[in-house]
């Protein structure tokens, strides 16, 4: 399945002009806490996904509060730096709507 | 223990400029809250506002929105306070901000006691604090260096609530904050007040982004905030949105690398034991924010430089067999015009962007499907305008009739939506500084109070 089976919302934001934030809000407890206990996403995966170091990803929170998993990882190039995309950061997580994997929900 | 029970805070937009509508001002109003607070910018937009000295808000939105604050605030009898105004708070966007409350004042007539706030840092305290160690650089790894301090155009710290509390101290009606942690301006009157520096942190960090919280979510819309001595509420002003458990603890990871641990000038709010509950008329509670202080006082250090000057060109490409190879046509035309150019680098020089391939992610890019057409945005860099204009004048005029291997249209590679086809854009600034600065003993942030009068 695609994590755009199971979560509503699927964003990417600046968190200061270093840091990208990317956050998955899944539709319900019982999907986020199934996804959680599957171990589905670690700092490995979401390296795997964007195609870069592990040690540039710098967390992975599971935000029980908001249903929501949370990865931040270091901007390849800083906000507004030469070569920069997007200043805001806000069209980066596509690669997450993409991403396939096994559940049993 | 508080004076009063509770503490009501009108947020009226995300960021002052934004707008927000005159309904749902009127509802804030009626329900007489204690103080007014803003949001007046943001890192967001990028370093160019900062270095430059501009605001990323246009005047007319900035004072449009003042004047309905300034006027509610005034004839209730509370204080507004504005945090970064301007949108970078550095002492050009104070000046901006300050020039347009007193034009406010002049045409409604209206005189008040107004405080202004500097964020500003001297390059002097910076490279002090530098020599002496006590600084460190933030969610990077560059070590500020004496050159980066001597470029920035300006340097501003983040104040915290301290100084806010100040200017209510000293009956500032109207204060105009540099840049700030922006929860300070919505929470140092309800901490002078005796309430909970967590619970009151934790709604100004909601607070500032006003309705974005709600559901649906807008930045041009008023919300209410309630701090009450074990908890907060939260409060739409609008008909047509509500709080709700999810869209206030899924703010909480808004734009944060951290939701659990939302980092401050002297300690940080921590939100592991927060509890989020709907009550009745989509308000929600919210109680167990903390505040953790911490040892030592580190303030966030912004800054930026200039960086050169860009030109771009826009132009479409629809010819597939361009497109297939458009890769190393790109970078063909980039040795091409090299000699032209003797001792500039080229890659520091030229950012060719194709949209409808990798123009949005860039190297996160992972699709290599291009579309049936592709959009090129060229930019050149240069030192001077002219440098950056005649680059981007030679790389354009040379990929137009470049005769790459297979081509079949010998006419022109490209497509131009405009006459002209490049646009001088002007300075371009990078940031230098984001630093932390551990406090010593330097006294920032001085108040200045001064009487506005409206003739």
């Amino acid at each position: 399945m695609k994590l755009t089976d199971i979560a509503t919302v699927i964003r990417s934001k600046n968190a200061g002009p270093f840091l990208l934030t990317l956050d998955i809000m899944f539709k319900d407890r019982f999907t986020y806490e199934k996804f959680k206990k599957a171990g589905l996403m670690t700092k490995e995966r979401a390296a795997d996904i964007y195609g870069i170091e592990v040690d540039d990803i710098q967390s992975v929170t599971f935000f029980d509060p908001a249903d929501a998993v949370k990865i931040t990882f270091t901007r390849p190039i800083v906000s507004g730096g030469l070569g920069d995309t997007d200043i805001y950061g806000a069209q980066q997580h596509v690669p997450l709507m993409n991403w396939e994997f096994s559940l049993n929900l | 223990m508080p004076a009063q029970k509770r503490f009501k805070i009108l947020s009226p937009t995300a960021i002052l400029g934004y707008g927000f509508p005159l309904n749902s001002f009127a509802r804030g109003m009626e329900e007489r809250p204690d103080l007014i607070a803003v949001d007046g910018g943001s890192t967001d937009p990028g370093p160019y506002y900062l270095g430059s000295g501009k605001s990323f808000t246009s005047k007319e939105g900035v004072k449009r929105d003042l004047a309905i604050i300034i006027e509610a605030g005034l004839k209730a009898g509370i204080p507004v306070a504005v945090g970064t105004a301007g949108g970078s708070g550095a002492a050009p966007h104070l000046q901006w901000c300050a020039d347009i409350v007193r034009e406010i004042a002049q045409e409604k007539k209206i005189s008040f006691k107004l405080g202004i706030i500097p964020g500003d840092v001297e390059k002097r305290t910076v490279k002090k604090a530098l020599a002496q160690n006590r600084i460190k650089p933030l969610d990077h790894t560059d070590l500020l260096t004496e050159t980066a301090i001597n470029e920035s155009t300006h340097i501003v710290a983040q104040m915290g609530i301290e100084p806010f509390i100040t200017a209510h101290e000293q009956g500032c009606e109207v204060i105009l904050a540099g840049r700030a942690y922006d929860p300070a301006p919505f929470a140092a009157l309800a901490v002078l007040m005796g309430y909970r520096k967590g619970l009151a942190l934790h709604m100004g960090k909601i607070l500032e982004c006003a309705a974005i919280a709600a559901t649906p979510g807008s930045g041009s819309d008023c919300v209410l905030g309630v701090v009450e001595q074990d908890s907060f509420v939260l409060k739409a002003l609008s008909p047509e949105r509500k709080f709700t458990r999810l869209s206030v603890a899924a703010h909480s990871l808004y734009e944060k690398s951290d939701p659990y641990h939302l980092h401050g000038p002297d300690g940080h709010i921590d939100l592991t034991q927060c509890r989020f509950t709907e009550l009745e008329e989509g308000m929600v509670r919210v109680s167990g924010s903390q505040f953790i202080p911490s040892e030592k006082t580190y303030i966030k250090l912004e800054g930026a430089c200039p960086a050169g000057f860009r030109t771009i060109s826009i132009a479409g490409i629809r010819d597939p067999v361009l497109i297939d190879k458009i890769d190393s046509v790109l970078k063909d035309v980039i040795q091409k015009i090299q000699p032209f150019f003797p001792g500039l680098n080229m890659n520091d020089r030229l950012q060719i962007r194709q949209y409808g391939a990798c123009g949005v992610m860039g190297v996160l890019e992972q699709e290599k499907q291009k579309g049936h057409e592709l959009g090129l945005v060229i930019e050149a860099l240069g030192d001077t305008q002219e440098e950056a204009d005649a680059l981007c004048s030679l790389y354009r005029s040379t990929l137009l009739h470049y005769g790459y291997e297979g081509r079949v249209a010998t006419a022109g590679n490209l497509a131009f939506p405009f006459s002209p086809s490049d646009l001088s854009a002007g300075r371009v600034y990078h940031f230098s500084i984001y630093h932390l600065m551990e406090i010593d003993a330097e006294e920032l942030f001085p108040l200045r109070c001064e009487t506005v009068r409206g003739n």
